[in-house]
């Protein structure tokens, strides 16, 4: 059954590939889409866990991680039915293929156990990415595409060093060069520590730049801001996760191995550094999608801080894991519908969106008020829980730092937010109207979202537990 | 058997300082090849046994990184009509100074990791680890798009020698395949876009996405 999830992506991808029809395609990938959600959820319920080998396993992490990529999978190809069909000029074979490989690959990365099918299938989001940024193929989303490719493939390779690292470190522990995540955790305190030490600097490099860590974070806003809006969801909510997991796997043996305390200093300063970053470039952004590309950056950096600092920060950084991501769908979402219906992604030409697309509007408000952290949503609840484990562990600089950044990127992001919703539409229409099969994937995901700012249901909690089991918490 | 693995280290080593000095863009392609035929015969030092993997590594080894990618590169150098120095933004003797302190801290902290009993007194460390921090110079301090890819290269091969060390873990072929794959032709195709809309290959011009404010 969990083989199922990587071969239905696929055999989509293959169907989406040879349609003749622009217009049947994007029916395909929803269709997919709805078909592993609903395999998701028969395999979470049935609590399967092992596929085919012991190289592909669903652990608590991957389950985590799979809920989070199908159900933002499954919004953002709804979303791309009416999406396609207004841009029904450009032909969407390599995209809709591009979509179903992303699926696929992102599964893969999910599933794997062993390092190296983790990595493989790392370069494979890469590729299939690298065709979404393309879609527009203009000048701005070929310079776009240029960086991405070329940071992020640097950032691989030295994923890939660091996975070296590793198996060296377990050949002089245990004498072969075992890269089973499992078998890894489980005999890490015979691993060489100074291997182990250097492969998580690689590791951390590597995926971090793949997450969009500060100072490696410079290909995002190009990215974000040049890529269609659902490809941004998929990245911000769906690629960032997938790369999370992998260094949430690197953490997780440098843990058991004692090493613990040297990578939570990494990933506290990275953290913190990231959050800085990001507020800085966010007040007074003029360009609305490349202010998400940064909330992005600000994101990844909570996520690395809520691990680095441990305890119940642990669980709220897992936690914040499904948070952003279904949250960066509301507002990508939103922000691709506003900048179609007023061609302009800058806020001197986009103002009044709420009068002019009363849903799309409310909802990328809405999206800005959970970002950031504001009750009752979400993000709220796994901010805070990162407050609380950091006051608790006693980093009481680092839990002020967070907190005078957190309020930074509020008021930063609040005055381009408000900018772009409130006021006057300008005079010209651009004749673009909201649909249903645009907004409902929105609306839904914000209810996931408004609904873990309430009530977290006792199997995910569960499921929270084991992973932070897995993390040594 | 002899040992050949720390002659052929010291040269590719020796490659690395070309590749960063020259400022012919076309002979840094040349030193590129260069490297990826010595890496092809690194295989035999570590595997004592002629088996079909062995050559069949070997010969790939040769064939991608040796001729094929510096072929497509010269290739694109030829079609663009662009100038073939190199334009970095660091200057040569910077950018070989670093090399040549990053290539000692390299042999330096090398020396204080622990290796495998069949690793100790061999050159593969910090030539991995040099070759990699040249890679990711040239990447960082050249202008132009195809300077940037052998900068990758380069970098490519620093990791090629130390999944050397792992070759019964086939990490070796790991590195070959996927990044060969991945970085070169991905890139090429984009490369080709990039000739196509800019008629230049020069990231520089790359200029549109800067924050503007």
């Amino acid at each position: 059954m969990i083989l199922a999830l990587i071969v239905v992506p696929l055999i989509g991808a293959l169907v989406a590939f040879l349609a003749p029809n622009d217009r049947a395609r994007p029916w395909v990938v929803a269709f997919a889409a709805a078909v592993h959600t609903t395999i998701v959820a028969v395999v979470i319920a049935t609590g399967e866990s092992r596929a085919w080998s012991d190289w592909l396993r669903l652990d608590a992490l991957g389950r985590l991680v799979l809920i989070v990529v199908s159900l933002l999978f499954l919004a953002c190809a709804v979303y791309c039915i009416g999406y396609l069909r207004i841009r029904a000029e450009r032909p969407n074979r390599v995209f809709c293929t591009s979509l179903l490989m992303f699926a696929a690959t992102t599964t893969i990365v999910v599933l794997a156990q062993h390092l190296t099918i983790m990595w493989v299938a790392m370069e494979g989001t890469t590729l299939a990415t690298a065709l979404l940024l393309y879609f527009n193929q203009n000048r701005r989303s070929l310079e776009a595409t240029w960086k991405y490719l070329m940071i992020g493939s640097v950032g691989i390779a030295l994923a890939l060093l660091g996975t070296l690292f590793l198996a060296y470190a377990a050949i002089i522990g245990l004498g072969e060069p075992v890269l089973l995540f499992s078998v890894l955790v489980r005999r890490a305190p015979a691993l060489s520590a100074p291997w182990l030490r250097a492969a998580f600097v690689f590791l951390f490099v590597g995926y971090g730049t793949k997450m969009g860590l500060a100072p490696m974070h410079t290909w995002k806003p190009d990215a974000y801001g040049e890529a269609p809006g659902v490809v941004g969801a998929l990245l911000a909510g769906g690629l960032t996760s997938c790369a999370f997991l992998a260094l949430l796997r690197s953490f997780a043996i440098v843990n058991a191995a004692g090493q613990g305390e040297f990578a939570r200093h990494l990933l506290i300063a990275a953290g913190l550094v990231s959050m800085g970053t990001a507020a800085a470039l966010m007040v007074g952004q003029r360009d609305f999608k490349r202010l998400l590309a940064y909330s992005s950056v600000e994101h990844m950096g909570i996520l690395v801080l809520g691990i680095g600092i441990g305890g119940l920060a642990t669980f709220g950084a897992l936690l914040h894991i499904i948070n952003n991501a279904l949250t960066k769908a509301v507002l990508f979402l939103a922000a691709g519908n506003i900048h179609r219906a007023f061609n302009s992604k800058r806020i001197e030409d986009v103002t009044g969106a709420i009068r002019r697309l009363p849903v799309s509007g409310s909802l990328f408000l809405a999206g800005f008020f959970a970002i950031t952290g504001s009750p009752p949503f979400g993000p709220f609840v796994s901010e805070l829980m990162i407050l609380i484990g950091a006051v608790n562990a006693h980093r009481y600089v680092v839990a002020g730092t967070y907190l005078v950044l957190l309020v930074v990127v509020f008021i930063g992001m609040g005055q381009t937010v408000l900018a772009v919703v409130q006021g006057n539409p300008p005079e010209d229409d651009s004749g673009y109207r909201e649909s249903l099969l645009k907004t409902l994937p929105i609306a839904a995901s914000l209810a996931i979202v408004v609904m873990l700012g309430v009530w977290i249901p006792a199997p995910l909690a569960r499921m929270l537990r084991e992973a932070a089991q897995l993390l040594g918490v | 058997m002899p040992n050949i693995a720390d002659p052929i280290l010291i040269v590719l080593l020796l490659t690395n300082f070309f590749i960063l000095g020259t400022a012919n863009l076309r002979a840094s392609i040349r030193a590129v090849a260069v490297q990826g035929v010595l890496l092809s015969l690194l295989p035999l030092q570590v595997e004592s046994h002629p088996t079909v993997r062995l050559f069949l590594l070997m010969g790939a080894t040769m064939a991608i990184k040796g001729f094929v990618i510096p072929a497509l590169l010269l290739k694109a150098l030829r079609d663009v009509h662009i100038r073939h120095e190199v334009e970095p933004y660091l200057g040569f003797v910077p950018s070989l100074l670093l090399c040549a302190v990053s290539t000692a801290l390299a042999l330096l902290y090398s020396d204080r990791l622990p290796l495998a009993v069949g690793d100790r007194g061999t050159m593969y460390v910090p030539a991995a680890l040099a070759t990699v921090f040249a890679g990711f110079l040239v990447l960082t301090t050249r202008r132009k798009a195809i300077s940037q890819v052998t900068g990758y290269l380069v970098l490519e091969n620093g990791i090629y020698v130390f999944g050397l060390l792992l070759y019964q873990a086939m990490a070796v072929e790991i590195g070959v395949l996927l990044d060969l794959l991945v970085g070169i032709f991905v890139m090429g195709i984009v490369l080709n876009h990039i000739q196509r809309e800019f008629s230049s290959l020069d990231t520089e011009r790359l200029s549109r996405l800067r924050e503007d404010r």
